[in-house]
């Protein structure tokens, strides 16, 4: 599939010609196969959300009559399920733009002193991150909860951007560490030479050159507390305290399940991190395969 | 969590550092009032990583220490065939969905816009966040106003079988497909990074030696991705284990709890019929297959690196 087949040396011009047409024809094909594979579950999003109160239940591929009167509900928090919808979205943010800020600030400031100052022991704090990094966050979750009881932090934001802070960390420092030895060290000595102290040196030189770095961690910290669920559902309990993904799973134990109003929110959901992912995709790929997977 | 968190790590794990050898110290060492500063800032790294990390591993090991209650959880038959789900679950989904991306990469080496356009949009599945995806699969696989059955109606005249509702293997089936959908994308993207990483002159040495077509990929593609692809299964078997989501919002566990795998039963052990110590006994029973998949992948990042 890969590689169109290119046959023998000797083959006459007309007929590679053809094998070449052939093979574009096929990759069309394929790809329209691949086309449909990935857009159904999106489509059926859209099409849930744009279908009129009481019309979820049709046995229609195209939506009858198509209406935006989902999306004005969830804008207007026009049903019970929905009434905290912006406190939720507010909510969501706040993890999130935190998760990003403490994540960025632990995770460099421990690379700057594993990496650059070559602490003693620092491989000890990799191994740790690394072993935190392979270990599944859902196999935590029990255990965490209940510590989160013990640290008086239950039905608290703070809770959750702990756990989030916790899992994404581990990446931070290794992305760091990564990028970091690509930065001479040079720049470093020299500025002690010339009486910088530590802080100086990473305020001064580590941040400003790990720039590149540290917008592919904080895109990556941001999507992670946005569209995890997990935590956030065994965490936070009060409808105020809520975000986005819990309410949303909320809907499906409610009897009525308005499917059109739910696929709505999904919607209103799922645009800002798509934005951010297409926004900040060739950034976060080129600046991650730099140093990458080539030999 | 395995969510986003996969995000592209697999490339940065991936890095071989050959620059390794020539990164020291700061000259002289760390000095005086320095060394304080260095300690300072791991600081907040360990005290996070002992009250969010080994904190919770280690309160986990202690309510799951008795071991009557594994004893009860071998005779339940729902942890048996949970125990069969996760089985299959990482066997069937783990492989195809890495065998898979390891084709579509190759596909989408390919030159033409059209290819470019493509990729676009086939990784939108993983830009996605996982929940509003499988929350309407779940829907799209209703067996009365699904998407799925009202397509194969309109289309063949085909009246669809209950995806979700009738049997635990197809119900099965769907969750592993869900989750291929999800995270198939991501490992493209992957492997996609280490084929454009070979370079350009192996193939037309190997071109003018003779090897062409499937020549080609098993003796100048395979042979250098082969790590890379091992690591990433071996990685993605790990973050599949611990997947809650797919199998949570796509088929819920059921029919009659039979779909459910150990990341999910440990959660509803713990929080719908409140035996945490339960919940812990079923996340511990992976342990088994997690060490040595963990020491296996810790040891293959630190010493070879992963060299291209």
């Amino acid at each position: 599939m890969s590689v169109p087949t290119v046959g023998g040396a000797r083959l006459r011009r007309p007929n590679y010609r053809r094998r070449r047409n052939l093979g574009e024809a096929a990759a069309l094909a394929f790809s329209v196969v691949v086309l449909i594979w990935t857009l159904t579950p999106i489509y059926n999003i859209v099409q849930v959300a744009l279908e009129p109160h009481g019309d979820v239940f049709t046995n229609d591929v195209f939506p009858s009559k198509p209406s935006f009167e989902s999306f004005w509900i969830v804008v207007t928090q026009g049903y019970w399920y929905l009434e905290y919808f912006w406190h939720q979205f507010g909510n969501s943010l706040y993890i999130g733009v935190a998760t990003v800020v403490i994540t960025l600030s632990v995770g460099s400031l421990a690379s700057f002193a594993i990496g650059r100052m070559r602490i003693r022991y620092g491989w000890l704090v990799s191994n740790a991150a690394l072993l935190t990094y392979v270990i599944p966050a859902s196999f935590l979750a029990i255990p965490f909860y209940r510590i989160m009881g013990f640290y008086g932090l239950s039905n608290n934001l703070w809770s959750v951007i702990a756990a989030e802070v916790t899992f994404a960390t581990p990446y931070a420092i290794f992305i760091f560490q990564q990028y970091g030895v690509s930065i001479p060290i040079e720049l470093d000595e020299a500025a002690r030479i010339d009486g910088a102290s530590p802080l100086q040196v990473y305020f001064k030189i580590y941040l400003p050159l790990m720039a590149p770095a540290m917008v592919a961690v904080g895109t990556y910290a941001l999507l992670l507390a946005w569209n995890e669920y997990l935590y956030q559902f065994l965490l936070l309990s009060s409808k105020k305290s809520m975000t986005v993904p819990v309410a949303l799973a909320q809907f499906l134990n409610s009897d009525e399940a308005p499917w059109n109003y739910m696929m709505a929110t999904a919607i209103v959901y799922a645009i800002p991190p798509v934005a951010i992912y297409y926004a900040f995709r060739r950034r976060m790929t080129a600046g991650l395969t730099m140093g990458g997977v080539k030999g | 969590m395995a969510d986003v968190q996969v995000l592209r790590t697999a490339e940065a794990f991936a890095i071989p550092s050959d620059v390794k050898a020539r990164r020291r110290p700061w000259r002289f060492g760390l000095q005086g009032s320095e060394f304080t500063w260095a300690i300072a800032f791991v600081i907040p790294y360990a005290a996070l990583f002992l009250a969010f990390v080994a904190y919770p591993v280690l309160y986990g090991l202690w309510l799951g220490r008795e071991p009557a209650l594994y004893t009860e959880l071998m005779s339940e038959p729902i942890y048996q065939r949970t125990v069969v789900n996760t089985i299959l679950y990482l066997g069937i989904g783990v492989n195809l969905k890495m065998f898979g991306a390891l084709l579509m990469s190759g596909f989408f080496m390919r030159r033409g816009w059209w290819v470019k356009g493509l990729l676009l949009i086939y990784v939108l599945p993983w830009a996605v966040p996982a929940l509003p995806s499988f929350i309407s699969i779940h829907w799209m696989l209703n067996g009365q106003w699904g998407l799925l059955n009202n397509a194969l109606y309109n289309l063949f005249g085909v009246d669809g079988p209950g995806w979700l509702e009738t049997s635990r293997w197809l119900a099965l089936g769907s969750v592993i497909a869900s989750h291929i959908w999800k995270w198939m994308p991501f490992w493209t993207v992957i492997l996609l990074a280490g084929r454009m990483a070979i370079p350009q002159e192996l193939y037309e040495a190997a071109e003018m030696d003779g090897a062409t077509g499937v020549k080609r990929f098993t003796y100048v593609s395979f042979p250098l991705l082969a790590n890379l692809y091992l690591v990433c299964t071996l990685l993605s078997t790990l973050f599949t284990l611990g997947d809650f989501n797919s199998v949570y919002f796509v088929s819920g566990g059921g029919p009659a709890l039979s779909t459910h795998v150990l990341a999910t039963l440990g959660i509803r052990d713990a929080f719908e019929i409140a035996r945490p110590d339960l919940g812990v006994a079923v996340v511990m029973s992976a342990l088994p297959l997690m060490i040595p998949l963990v020491i296996l992948l810790m040891r293959k990042l630190h010493t070879t690196e992963v060299q291209l």
